[in-house]
């Protein structure tokens, strides 16, 4: 019988299983077009208002090349944070989670078929904004400035997959849209993602420094040199601090449900 | 499949949470092929047994082991699959798309044509898990639990809420596996339903196994038949009729336990021809909750 079982690891494939987790989470997720539609077209269509039609004034003239930056943070923010904190919530509540657990499921397939499906989509709303920041709202960057920015857009999907398995894990199903809502969006405005932060008075502008939201955009801004000017590495350190934190938390939320 | 391999091995597992006693000393044991009934009131302690199985819980005293797996192990998920109770699935997702998702998991998964006739879901594949009946909600869930061909399957009050149609259905569900040779656990409330699958019955009580045998021998325990009736002379004894062991009087209701009907209920309707609203049935699996919680505070008062 052990040696049976033996054999039995090798003989999964891992790749199919990613591969199957991961099509369903999509499928999952884009067959919700509660979800889809507010966080496909929310980003653009603020960009489209601030960036496109509004922009004359503010951030020198450069309105249109800030926010194309902070909607992106905004727009990769959304999915991570409510697959991770609304998805994990609803599924740990009904039982789902637990019946996954109880198979023979590598855990691991569950956290990356997530975290690729956030990225998948924060790729297509980031696209968006490319496209219409380039065709209508005159952003001229290098073709090293694109593939930084949407590289680091995509890697910083990470800090707020962490963050919302976290709450996911912590909250009730129930309560989970209304929670991430009020993290999501005031810490979106607090983080200077809608209106620039030099703006702000100088009280909350050290306040912005508690949100990962904040360090994601800075890092983002400073490949167009829109940045407030800090040292790169102490935002690259706040962002791996803050994932630290919440990764611990949430392994402790994780084994709570073991 | 070997016949005689133990697939569950729990011994003496104690179990408490706070002040109470989940599973006070529970042991038995599986072997391939068998369909074994849990039955016990809510808070027996089946679902804290099942738990154990899975490694949800570990024992506070006793062993539990799977296949010679520790309970949660990757090896012993593997060799399980399982229904937990009130468990939903996620909504958009199709029947298909689960089962082939869950079929990845395993090493020899059945084919998706074989897990959906099974199951008895041949025609739903591509139905939406929110599409479907509570029946047929369930029914995939049995299928996932199944997909992977796993030597035992745990089941945990499987029928809970479904109708009656349903449930017959998923009875067929349960004997096609045992015609395959798989182990088969579940937990019920219905003594019908344990009557109608198992080969053996363990009747969980306060955290305690008060019987294992077969189903039979276990309302052979209890005494057979409940027969009732109505008879107007409050001064009648109905204890000297053949077969009797237990009478019981409600006012102008009386309630006979009998180890055979036919003879108690002929010898019955020949001396009080008068009687009226006659029933005879199944003794039930409340009967025997009460039987064995009588017993139980005997012995507290004897103690």
């Amino acid at each position: 019988m052990i040696s049976q079982i033996n054999s039995m690891r090798q003989s999964v494939s891992l790749s199919n299983i990613l591969w199957l987790e991961t099509r369903n989470e999509i499928l999952k997720t884009f067959r919700m077009p509660a979800f889809v539609i507010p966080s496909l077209i929310f980003p653009v269509m603020f960009y489209v208002f601030f960036g496109v039609l509004f922009n004359q004034s503010g951030a020198d003239g450069n309105m249109s090349h800030y926010l194309i930056a902070t909607y992106g943070v905004f727009g990769i923010m959304g999915p991570a944070l409510f697959s991770f904190g609304v998805g994990v919530a609803v599924e740990k509540d009904q039982g789902w989670f637990a019946v996954k657990r109880c198979s023979p499921m590598p855990i691991s397939a569950y956290f990356i078929s997530r975290i690729l499906t956030s990225m998948i989509f924060g790729l297509i709303i980031v696209l968006e904004l490319f496209i219409i920041g380039a065709v209508f709202g005159d952003v001229v960057l290098t073709r090293s400035q694109w593939i930084l920015t949407l590289v680091s857009l995509l890697l910083g999907t990470l800090p707020f997959c962490v963050l919302g398995l976290w709450i996911g894990l912590t909250i009730k199903g129930q309560a989970a849209p209304a929670i991430v809502n009020l993290i999501y969006l005031p810490m979106a405005f607090l983080s200077g993602l809608w209106i620039p932060l030099g703006v702000f008075p100088e009280f909350m502008q050290n306040v912005a420094w508690i949100f990962p939201a904040f360090h994601l955009s800075q890092m983002v801004l400073s490949i167009q040199g829109l940045s407030l000017g800090f040292d790169l590495i102490w935002h690259l350190l706040s962002l791996v601090t803050m994932s630290a934190i919440a990764w611990l938390l949430a392994a402790r939320a994780f084994n709570k449900h073991a | 499949m070997n016949q005689n391999k133990t697939l569950i091995k729990v011994e003496n597992v104690s179990k408490s949470f706070g002040d109470i006693k989940a599973l006070r000393g529970v042991s038995m044991s599986l072997q391939a092929g068998q369909v074994i009934a849990l039955l016990g009131e809510n808070g027996a302690g089946k679902t804290t047994l099942i738990n154990h199985l899975l490694g949800r819980e570990t024992p506070d005293s006793g062993s539990v082991s799977i296949a010679g797996h520790t309970p949660g192990s990757y090896p012993a998920r593997q060799t399980i699959g399982a229904v937990l109770q009130s468990a939903a699935m996620p909504e958009t997702l199709t029947v298909k798309e689960h089962i082939e998702l869950f079929s990845s998991y395993y090493s020899s998964p059945r084919t998706l044509t074989n897990t959906l006739e099974i199951a008895g879901l041949t025609e739903l594949q591509n139905r939406k898990f929110k599409a479907l009946s509570g029946g047929q909600k369930q029914r995939v869930l049995f299928a996932i639990a199944i997909c992977g061909q796993p030597p035992i399957i745990l089941l945990d009050e499987p029928t809970v809420g479904l109708d009656v149609q349903s449930r017959r259905q998923f009875w067929q569900c349960i004997r096609n596996l045992r015609e395959q040779g798989t182990c088969v656990l579940l937990t019920t409330h219905y003594l019908e339903e344990a009557d109608a699958l198992a080969d053996q019955v363990l009747l969980l009580n306060k955290g305690e196994i008060v019987h294992q045998g077969s189903s039979e021998s276990l309302k052979q325990r209890l005494g057979g038949k409940r027969i009732r009736f109505t008879y107007s002379d409050p001064t009648a004894a109905f204890e000297h009729l053949p077969a009797v062991n237990h009478v019981m009087y409600r006012g102008s209701q009386i309630e006979l336990i009998s180890e055979c009907a036919e003879e108690t209920a002929t010898a019955l309707l020949t001396q009080y021809p008068t009687l009226s609203d006659l029933t005879i049935e199944q003794v039930s699996l409340e009967d025997a909750f009460i039987h064995f919680s009588v017993k139980d505070n005997d012995k507290e008062l004897a103690a």
